[in-house]
């Protein structure tokens, strides 16, 4: 129940996500989720998007270096207090969290959040267990 | 195995005798026969009768690229061409080519140290060389031609290109030694891989690779890659073609053939002679040359001589690999940096031919270095902290080689501008 996220190099430079959002749209991909983590110099703008083969495909071809990796989207109920129960688990239970952001969806009563765990697998078995839901990509759009 | 005992092995007293009665032999002639000589040595005071001994050889003016340029196509020749048997050029891409004329005894003098330099890979009369050298103007391909004809090997003259022919021939002809530029054996084994052919079942055994810097990861890679033992050769068209040296199976350092190419060591700055160890330009003076001779001709490369004696029994004088040109080299804060040598580092990090340039630039009287690394998918990571740790990586290890503070920045793939297709590896924008 693992989601594949696309990972893009960019430099710190004016309009380099506007480039890639064009470039996306332009071919019909359309993102799902996004977050950027970025150093002074650099960043790394991470997405889930609905045709991962096409839009890994044609960001290469106009020449950015981009990586898939997997994270897991947990659903977590929305409201006061939800996300911090998620959390209490996982760090009750040692599970690092590299990085995490959040998944925007029509209003629903519970929202999605997407995790990179150091150990995804234990991560995952972890929640479930617990009654709390993994999402798999068809929730996400992506095909 | 050594090809000529007598002379490679050669006690260095008696080397040193040798050297000298060929240098003042040389001295005499090109004082008679080559005008530029006459002036240039007229101009420094120096005549023929004072060079008494091979260390006299510091008395006498260097040649630079640039004389040989002003000198096309045949002014520096000191025989008529009625008596000049063959001519090649360099490749000439910036300008007017190099222009070399060999005689009946220079093609004979080429034919003997091209065998030594094969001899060293191990070819023996035995042998089927596949020699994958361009033929023409270009002095790769008839030099090994000449080279294993001496030896009595079975010559294939491939030439360079038309891959899949090359890997059909070396499988049916049964080649065992392979001659060619690092890059293309490299080439070759990729067009192989994708044939389905594995080279490293052949009964290719070893190669002569050269006419190119190369390294000694790209060493290990040609090795595995292609099963055999790969030897560094060395040369150039204005000395003589490839075989001024190679390396021996103990590729501790390339062997010059130093009974007919001297070796110096220069700062390239003051033309001052340094001693073995210490880095500096290699400077060549062709003892025996009879159409183009030269005297101490500054190669532009960079290199040390290596102090001692190597375990083959060899008794020649022997070169680090060249670590660079003269041209692209940069004195930081007083310390000499070749971009070679960033590229080691960067090659052991990542474990691909890494495209990077180095920006040098002056802020206040402080001479300041960066590194721009292009990001490429083997060291891509999600995390940010993967890639500062790679910054810092290849920081550290760059700093502890050169000795120096060094800024490294990740960018982008193509950012880094290409020219010709070789791409451009410094951009120095201190205003000095």
């Amino acid at each position: 129940m693992k989601i594949r996220q696309i990972s893009v190099f960019i430099e710190n430079k004016v309009g380099r996500i506007k480039e890639i959002t064009d470039i996306l749209g332009e071919n019909k991909v359309n993102i799902r989720a996004l977050s950027l983590a970025d150093t002074s110099d650099f960043g790394i703008l991470r997405m889930i998007v609905d045709d991962i083969e096409k839009a890994v495909k044609i960001l290469k071809d106009n020449g950015f270096i981009v990586k898939v990796s997997e994270v897991v989207a947990v659903e977590v109920p929305d409201k006061p207090g939800g996300l911090a129960k998620v959390l209490d688990l996982l760090v009750s239970n040692g599970m690092n969290v590299e990085y995490m952001y959040a998944f925007f969806e029509k209003p629903e009563d519970s929202a999605l959040l997407l995790f990179r765990f150091e150990r995804p697998d234990e991560a995952i078995e972890l929640l479930t267990k617990n009654g709390i839901n993994v999402a798999g990509e068809d929730k996400l759009g992506v095909h | 195995m050594i090809w000529n005992e007598e002379r490679e092995t050669m006690a260095d007293g008696k080397k040193k005798e040798l050297q000298t009665d060929l240098l003042r032999a040389l001295i005499e002639r090109v004082y008679e026969k080559i005008p530029f000589y006459k002036k240039r040595m007229d101009e420094i005071g120096v005549k023929p009768s004072d060079i008494h001994s091979i260390e006299d050889i510091v008395k006498l003016p260097f040649t630079t690229k640039n004389d040989l340029r002003e000198n096309y196509p045949f002014g520096m020749f000191a025989v008529p061409l009625s008596e000049v048997e063959e001519i090649h050029t360099s490749s000439g891409t910036t300008g007017k080519p190099v222009v070399g004329g060999y005689t009946k005894n220079d093609i004979e003098m080429w034919s003997e140290v091209m065998a030594r330099c094969m001899s060293a890979s191990g070819t023996t009369k035995d042998d089927i060389v596949q020699n994958a050298y361009g033929y023409g103007l270009f002095t790769g391909g008839l030099g090994v031609h000449y080279g294993a004809r001496k030896i009595g090997a079975t010559i294939i003259p491939i030439s360079g290109g038309n891959t899949k022919r090359q890997i059909m021939i070396m499988q049916d002809f049964k080649s065992t030694i392979l001659t060619c530029t690092p890059s293309y054996s490299l080439y070759l084994a990729e067009v192989a891989e994708e044939m389905g052919v594995d080279l490293k079942k052949l009964p290719l055994k070893a190669g002569n690779f050269g006419a190119e810097p190369w390294s000694n990861n790209m060493r290990r890679e040609i090795e595995s890659r292609l099963g055999i033992m790969a030897l560094d050769i060395y040369g150039l068209t204005e000395i003589i073609g490839p075989g001024v040296g190679n390396e021996c199976e103990y590729k501790n350092g390339v062997h010059i053939c130093d009974d007919y190419f001297y070796p110096e060591i220069i700062n390239p700055e003051t033309g001052e002679v340094l001693p073995p160890g210490e880095v500096g330009e290699l400077v060549i003076t062709t003892l025996t040359r009879e159409a183009t001779p030269l005297l101490r001709y500054r190669t532009r490369d960079i290199t040390s001589i290596i102090p001692g004696k190597c375990e083959c029994g060899r008794t020649s004088t022997r070169i680090q690999r060249i670590m660079g040109r003269t041209d692209d080299m940069l004195i930081i804060r007083g310390v000499n940096v070749f971009p070679s040598q960033i590229e080691e580092v960067l090659v052991d990090i990542e474990g691909v031919e890494p495209h990077y340039q180095i920006i040098v630039d002056r802020v206040g009287a402080l001479d300041v270095i960066e590194v721009q690394v292009e990001m490429n998918e083997n060291i891509l990571s999600d995390e940010i902290k993967d890639l500062e740790w790679l910054e810092n990586r290849i920081k550290d290890e760059i700093e502890s080689m050169l000795g120096l503070k060094v800024g490294v920045k990740l960018v982008e793939p193509k950012t880094i501008a290409r020219s010709e297709g070789k791409a451009k590896r410094v951009i120095d924008k201190r205003k000095i």
